[in-house]
């Protein structure tokens, strides 16, 4: 159900690590939470971004949720394909409903991030 | 839920419940501090219905409201079709609740809905909000979205942008630290090199009116051009009659179209209400603020109206929504749109030029007076500037003497034009009141 290989905040945030880059999306649970996702604001290219800052919004019929960045750095991709299909977070939360990719700066901050258990167990608390 | 107030008996028994003697219920208000109390609540008997109706219909005529018209400043005395006043005043439409619960608002959904479509045309911009309360609100409310949109923080105003506009402007961003720069205009026009002088990176938006409050026309494509190359948004606040004959800020490639819809179908009411409207690119929907009517089917497939992108507003967005206005002058709209549609494009077409003849007409009368100077270095609408011979205030009075509003006297506003006066004529003016208002003029200035 929650992919193993991702790390998570308490936001619902989920990070890919891919050497020096952090993919950044939101979860399944943020997802049906917020049903269906109608716009997303979208980060700049090039935007530095620090660490708990508010780097996307994402709009649905009854709620607008920012993303927050778990990690500090360079936001050096922004996945468009959100621009005219943001049902994408919806259906494919983990995959194709990524949202940004960030040059991390300091990797010490990913050790802050829960792994997959720890998630599922912070999930449980709110059910 | 019924209205009926609560009986003597159902308040002692709420009274006792919460342990207040119904004897002495001033304990209710402990909360309040004494000195922000009322010291007595001793008002005087009630009157009887007609006892009050003649003490306001007395105090009513103190005001003067049956003048002849010829002053404008952003706000005209133009005809209202009586199908206005007969069908915006249907309790349906007159009492109908605001239309956060569409499936029992269809009604004003759709006005709503036609009245943004018409805006849409007359500005020839892409996308329109339900209105704000007045051309000054939505001027303010086009800055905020530059902001917004660009990430930048300074803002150029044209001299040529109502002053009571601007006056508003400074109120509402008084605890905002935004870089304004006013441009003073040059024989009445836009003056270019100055703007472009300040136009920079830092710049949010320049913004302009047309006919601007001297009245004079122009325009503005190039300025436009311009602030596109420097990233900046450019905001038109317009005068909707006017846009029966200019040139749209739609076809000068303008951000933000906004103005004062009381022209079209509502009374002058001694300062309101008033009508507010705002018109934009599809590209900017998301930032604008102010309620949008949209069109959708329901869960039958039949077509209906909706109040739709909410996330932009604070009740979805809270703080960081794209205003506090959650809200519109929906009775107003409706004035215009009725207005709008009686009228049709060839009707205000012919409104419009209607209006410019008979201010020539009238430029052409006041220029015949001595002393009087009719400012022509720029070409006008039905708004026009004079230069008197002598304070514009004492000529004022006196024509209201003769039951003629002379104008508006510039130098309330404006530094070192006191003996200025701006005219205004609407269709309204005949041919007889035009020469009555020169003679008058003539009068006033020279026996």
């Amino acid at each position: 159900m929650i992919p193993q290989d991702l790390r998570y905040t308490n936001d619902h945030e989920w990070v890919r690590i891919e050497g020096d880059e952090a993919v950044v999306g939101i979860t399944d649970y943020a997802q049906a939470e917020l049903g269906d996702i109608t716009f997303v604001e979208l980060p700049d290219k090039g935007k530095q971004i620090s660490k708990g800052a508010g780097a996307a919004t994402v709009e649905s019929v009854k709620a607008a949720s920012d993303i927050y960045s778990p990690v500090s750095g360079d936001i050096i991709e922004v996945n468009n394909g959100l621009e005219n299909s943001p049902e994408m977070i919806n259906q494919s939360p983990y995959e194709t409903g990524w949202v940004f990719r960030v040059k991390v700066l300091d990797s010490e901050e990913l050790n802050g991030l829960m792994d997959a258990a720890s998630y599922e167990k912070y999930l449980d608390t709110l059910r | 839920m019924s209205y009926i107030p609560n009986t003597d008996q159902e308040k002692k028994k709420m009274l006792s419940e919460i342990g207040v003697d119904s004897g002495d219920i001033s304990r209710l208000f402990e909360g309040i501090p004494d000195e922000l109390k009322p010291r007595s609540f001793d008002l005087p008997p009630g009157r009887s219905e007609f006892e009050v109706e003649r003490y306001f219909r007395k105090l009513g005529k103190k005001n003067i409201s049956d003048l002849i018209y010829f002053i404008g400043g952003g706000f005209y005395d133009h005809f209202i079709p009586s199908a206005i006043d007969a069908l915006a005043s249907r309790s349906e439409f007159y009492t109908a609740y605001t239309p956060y619960q569409p499936e029992a608002s269809q009604g004003t959904l759709q006005a709503i809905y036609e009245f943004q479509s018409c805006i849409c045309r007359l500005t020839g911009m892409e996308v329109s909000n339900a209105s704000v309360y007045d051309g000054g609100t939505a001027l303010y409310e086009a800055a905020m979205m530059a902001l917004r949109i660009t990430g930048r923080n300074k803002v150029i105003m044209d001299g040529g942008v109502n002053p009571i506009y601007r006056k508003m402007m400074y109120c509402y961003t008084s605890n905002l630290s935004i870089d304004f720069v006013e441009i003073p205009v040059s024989h009445g026009q836009s003056d270019r090199s100055q703007i472009y002088d300040h136009l920079d990176d830092k710049t949010a938006a320049v913004i302009l009116q047309n006919p601007n409050f001297f009245g004079a026309i122009d325009d503005h494509s190039d300025i436009v051009d311009k602030c596109h190359s420097a990233g900046a948004l450019v905001i038109e606040s317009v005068y909707p009659v006017a846009l029966g004959v200019l040139k749209t800020p739609g076809e000068m490639g303008v951000d933000i179209a906004t103005g004062e819809g009381q022209s079209l179908g509502i009374p002058l009411s001694f300062g309101g209400p008033y009508l507010g409207f705002m018109a934009t690119r599809k590209k900017y929907v998301r930032r604008m603020p102010g309620r949008i009517a949209g069109m959708t089917s329901d869960a039958k497939g039949r077509e209906g109206f909706v109040l739709t992108l909410q996330t932009r507003e604070q009740h979805i967005r809270r703080e960081k929504a794209t205003s506090n206005i959650c809200s519109n002058q929906a009775l107003c709209a409706l004035r215009a749109l009725i207005y709008m549609s009686l009228m049709g494009k060839d009707g205000l077409r012919d409104m419009a030029l209607l209006c410019r003849d008979k201010a020539e007409f009238a430029k052409d009368k006041l220029q015949e007076i001595e002393g009087v100077e009719v400012k022509r270095s720029s070409p006008t609408f039905n708004e026009f500037t004079v230069k008197l011979p002598g304070n514009t205030n004492e000529v004022i009075g006196k024509l209201i003497d003769k039951g003629i509003a002379a104008g508006f006297p510039l130098g309330r506003y404006y530094k070192d034009m006191d003996d200025y006066l701006l005219v205004a004529v609407t269709e309204k003016r005949t041919k007889h009141e035009i020469v009555m208002f020169a003679d008058c003029l003539e009068d006033a200035l020279w026996s």
